[in-house]
């Protein structure tokens, strides 16, 4: 009746009760809530059916953030078991365990904080930056929306029901095959992907179309805002990549299920292939992550140094140009697997390609600071943070792409530092300003600055304590994923000092939590009155904070880079004729977006437990309310101009 | 009292990371190959440090510079384009670029693990199994095997040649060589030669599952006379590495000790790559 599903599957050993528990609390508790404030109504009327892009976007950062925190619970206990395990101490995770933790640290940290943050990003801000009403497909943005939650609850589940898998985040075989792995980790691993990759591919064709289609008149490709490039750029990369990490992984769980042998170590299988593939996904994916941040980073530097952007077109060119490479770099992820020089150089090679436009970013920045009027606030402070940590991730990663010095570093901590010094230097950094950024346009209200900049103070040490010591380790010959180290190695003082590193970020993490509770509960004196809190430049900021449900009024019409900005300088700028108003076109909530991923998340958990009829009654399920939206004409509405007007006039009352 | 204290951990980090710096595994070699590893290592940090020292101070200086309350800075707010500095940091981090990837091409030929390395003295094959979670060396020559811990001449080139019964590792020795993966049904080389004589660390530097971490060996560079004492004692160890034994040795085990073999069955390694192999059709 419910396949390999049974009691054993619940968890044994008081920590991963604890963890266990933990999910189930939070779920409890989110549950009871509703329920008491009777809310249910208005969170599916409001959120689970809602196809605008402003709150699925609020969502996407809400589900990032959360999953921040179990990422990042995830690395306290790594760090802690590190700091502990040396010698005649084993610390307090057993092997098995702490190979769940790191993989799921990575798969959490990439798939379910990573993408839907800049998810949530692009929701936001890319609709309103180039003059829409809404994402092209609406109902399908809820739908990616809901397919990637159900993927992080996939993955989540596997707390409390079995186990993850202990393979490192990309699973490679052999030791994902059934053989080496027979449990149910790597089961939810690669459904938790798959639903939640699905869900990207489909947001990756969203966004690419609204980008191409959807933008305003007079807002050609060259007059764009960098961030909404970079967003064009990195959904480029999704539709390109996004498809080869579903096969790779539909070929694994054939391999697991079926008896394939694709990437077996017998019968003709190839585990390489594998590698080759998941790498071919995974080193565009980590530029679709870092794109928006330099993109973000861009128009930060631009609106606090309260000047033009240095350079736009050779801007737009070094994003294009890292696109293109990012695609050509794959295999310097194994250098090691003995391909022979000339593969290693060229792959080497082009990976350093890529250190030139990123150079040439950095200098762009630079000089948009240099004589510039620089506005220290903290979204500032987050790109001076940026460029200064970044480069020395750069610096790495340069150091990295030489194939035979990589012989040395390969899978060592010297890497593990190397990639999070990008990521967490790059991609983080840059999130996190522009969630500080845009925050008080979604939400109408701007967050403290004393608290943000201390929460700042602390992720900058924190970082640097946290990650510079991997460095020394890695090039002492300590291996990534190892639980337990001798004594004479001498590593414990430098991996208790990156545990209080870790410990930093954390105190960085809490600060972050008072800054938005604390902003929140002052939210009137922090309010954003004329929807232009940072005297911006691009189109976001020429609506109300936070914005109508149809964004712009009047669709605007551009005439240059930066057109908010000459809007203000200019008073014979169209944008301050008088407004017509005239009916808007909007589309209508729906909750099947919701339900078809419900339906697949029924179907993968089947999958996992070799469940074969609530695999099959869901793929029904699911396929008739496809069938079902497909034939569905009523999903648009207007909203008359009389409202539109009532709307406006209501909402720019605060202005000048 | 708080600064001094702050700055008592600062001295006392600063020196953690000098001291610890010195006697670096990778910084610290002990053979011909991490020798030149180490080099290059070198070489493109100082060649990255032209572009990154720059972008840190110019950054820090900027900062500081163009702050809103510096009123003598001078502000010019619609400056945003100059085709020379463009033209400049375009082609600073080209040549940069440029002059690493030539050394990255040749030293990707010359440290290639699969050259075997030029030397008048005959060199020393190795085979190495990995195996579930230990490592196994055979030393066809003497047709003699040991685990977990191996000893070479020293100034003595040695070709490895290594395959797998296990989730794919990473054949490291750190003061001697970089690293080279063991994959089931697959042989790949790695050629190195200890300069030096002492114990070093080797390790699989790739997880490969619950025993990983005891993933360990010791290999002992000393000089002809001391390596050939030591076949000698494999060669009186009471252990033989039959088919047999070699099945139930391949059996995951964890934290093995080290164990000697005095015989080796004929083609074992072979053999081992060879259980991957699709069975032959018949013509």
């Amino acid at each position: 009746m419910f396949g390999k599903l049974s009691l054993a599957a619940l968890p044994h050993e008081p920590i991963q009760a604890g963890g266990a528990a933990s999910v189930v609390l939070a779920a409890f508790t989110v549950i009871a809530a509703l329920t008491y404030f009777k809310k249910w109504k208005w969170f599916w009327t409001e959120w689970m059916t809602t196809t605008d892009h402003k709150k699925i976007g609020i969502m996407y950062i809400v589900a990032a953030l959360i999953m921040l925190l179990r990422g990042f619970g995830d690395a306290m206990m790594l760090r802690a078991q590190m700091a502990l395990a040396s010698g005649a101490n084993h610390g307090f995770l057993s092997p098995d365990h702490f190979n769940q933790v790191f993989t799921a640290h990575g798969v959490i940290m990439i798939f379910f904080m990573a993408m839907p943050f800049m998810f949530g990003l692009f929701n936001l801000v890319v609709p309103l930056q180039i003059g829409a009403r809404d994402v092209a497909f609406p109902f399908l943005n809820s739908l990616s929306f809901w397919l990637f939650v159900m993927g992080a609850m996939l993955a989540n589940i596997s707390l409390v029901l079995g186990e993850f898998a202990a393979t490192g985040w990309l699973a490679y075989p052999p030791l994902s095959e059934i053989n080496y792995s027979p449990g149910v980790g790597v089961d939810y691993y690669i459904w938790a992907i798959q639903i939640a990759g699905v869900g990207s591919l489909i947001s990756g064709i969203n966004f690419f179309v609204t980008i191409i289609k959807m933008r305003c008149p007079g807002m050609t490709l060259m007059r764009m805002p960098i961030f909404s490039w970079t967003a064009l750029c990195s959904n480029i990369l999704v539709m390109m990549v996004f498809p080869v990490l579903t096969v790779t992984l539909a070929m694994l769980f054939l391999d697991r299920y079926l008896d394939f042998h694709f990437f077996t170590s017998n019968l003709g299988g190839s585990a390489m292939m594998y590698i080759n593939l998941i790498w071919v996904w995974g080193h565009p994916e980590v530029y679709i992550l870092i794109l928006p941040a330099f993109g973000i980073l861009s128009e930060i530097a631009s609106v606090f140094a309260q000047k033009k952007l240095f350079g736009y077109k050779s801007m737009v060119w070094a994003t294009i140009i890292i696109t293109l490479l990012s695609g050509l770099v794959w295999a310097h992820h194994f250098f090691t697997m003995g391909a022979g020089g000339n593969v290693n150089a060229v792959f080497g090679i082009a990976t350093m390609i890529i250190a030139i436009p990123t150079g040439v970013k950095v200098f762009n920045w630079l000089f948009t600071l240099f004589r510039g009027r620089l506005i220290f606030k903290t979204p500032l402070l987050w790109l001076v943070g940026f460029i200064l940590t970044f480069t020395i991730g750069g610096m790495t990663g340069v150091m990295l792409s030489v194939p035979p010095a990589d012989f040395q570093y390969h899978n060592s901590m010297f890497l593990i530092a190397h990639f999070h010094n990008t990521i967490i230097g790059g991609v983080v950094f840059g999130y996190f300003a522009g969630f500080i950024y845009w925050f008080p346009k979604i939400m109408g209200f701007k967050l403290e600055e004393r608290l943000g900049k201390i929460a700042y103070g602390h992720w900058i040490v924190g970082f640097l304590l946290a990650f510079m010591p991997l460095y020394f380790l890695g090039l002492d010959g300590m291996t990534r994923r190892i639980s337990h180290y001798d004594s004479a190695t001498g590593w414990q003082p430098l991996l208790v000092v990156s545990l209080l590193g870790a410990m930093m970020i954390g105190g960085g993490v809490v600060f972050q939590l008072l800054q938005i509770a604390y902003s929140f509960w002052k939210r009137k004196e922090f309010a954003d009155t004329n929807g232009d809190p940072w005297n911006g430049r691009t189109l976001e900021w020429s609506i109300p904070s936070p914005p109508p449900v149809y964004n712009f009024a009047r669709i605007p019409t551009v005439e240059a880079i930066d057109d908010f900005w000459e809007q203000k300088q200019n008073p014979k700028h169209p944008a301050h004729e008088k407004i017509v108003y005239t009916d808007i076109h909007m589309p209508k909530n729906s909750g099947l977006g919701f339900l078809i991923a419900a339906a697949g998340f029924f179907m993968c958990f089947g999958f996992v437990w070799h469940i074969t009829w609530l695999i099959v009654s869901s793929l029904v399920v699911m396929l008739a309310f496809i069938f079902y939206r497909s034939f569905d004409q009523d999903t648009e509405y207007y909203i008359s101009a009389k409202e539109v007007e009532k709307t406006e006039i209501q909402m720019r009352k605060g202005e000048h | 009292m708080k600064k001094i204290k702050f700055k008592n951990l600062l001295t006392y980090l600063i020196s953690l990371f000098v001291l610890s710096s010195c006697k670096l595994a990778v910084f610290d070699p002990k053979g011909t190959i991490a020798d030149q590893q180490k080099d290059l290592i070198f070489t493109s940090f100082w060649l990255m440090l032209i572009v990154v020292i720059p972008v840190i101070v110019l950054t820090l200086f900027f900062s500081y510079r163009y702050r809103e309350t510096n009123k003598n800075a001078k502000y010019d707010p619609n400056w945003a384009d100059n085709k020379y500095l463009e033209l400049t940091w375009w082609s600073i981090p080209i040549v940069v670029i440029g002059v690493l990837a030539v050394i990255a091409w040749k030293t990707s030929h010359t440290l290639d693990p699969y050259r075997p390395l030029e030397s008048k003295v005959k060199p020393l094959e190795i085979q190495v199994v990995a195996l579930d979670w230990k490592w196994l060396f055979i030393y066809p020559e003497y047709n003699v095997a040991s685990v977990n811990y191996l000893e070479i001449p020293q100034n003595v080139p040695i070709n490895f040649k290594i395959t797998a019964q296990a989730p794919m590792n990473s054949f490291w020795i750190p003061r001697l060589a970089g690293q080279i993966y063991a994959m089931e049904g697959m042989q790949t080389l790695l050629h190195l030669e200890a300069n030096a004589p002492g114990s070093f660390e080797g390790l699989s530097a790739n997880f490969s599952g619950r025993g990983f971490n005891e993933m360990k060996f010791l290999i002992k560079a000393g000089t002809n006379e001391e390596f050939k004492l030591w076949i000698n004692s494999l060669k009186n160890s009471p252990e033989r590495l039959t088919k047999e034994r070699y099945d139930e040795l391949a059996k995951p085990s964890e934290d093995d000790k080290v164990q000697n073999f005095s015989f080796v069955e004929e083609n074992l390694f072979m053999n081992i790559m060879m259980k991957y192999m699709p069975p032959m059709s018949c013509h």
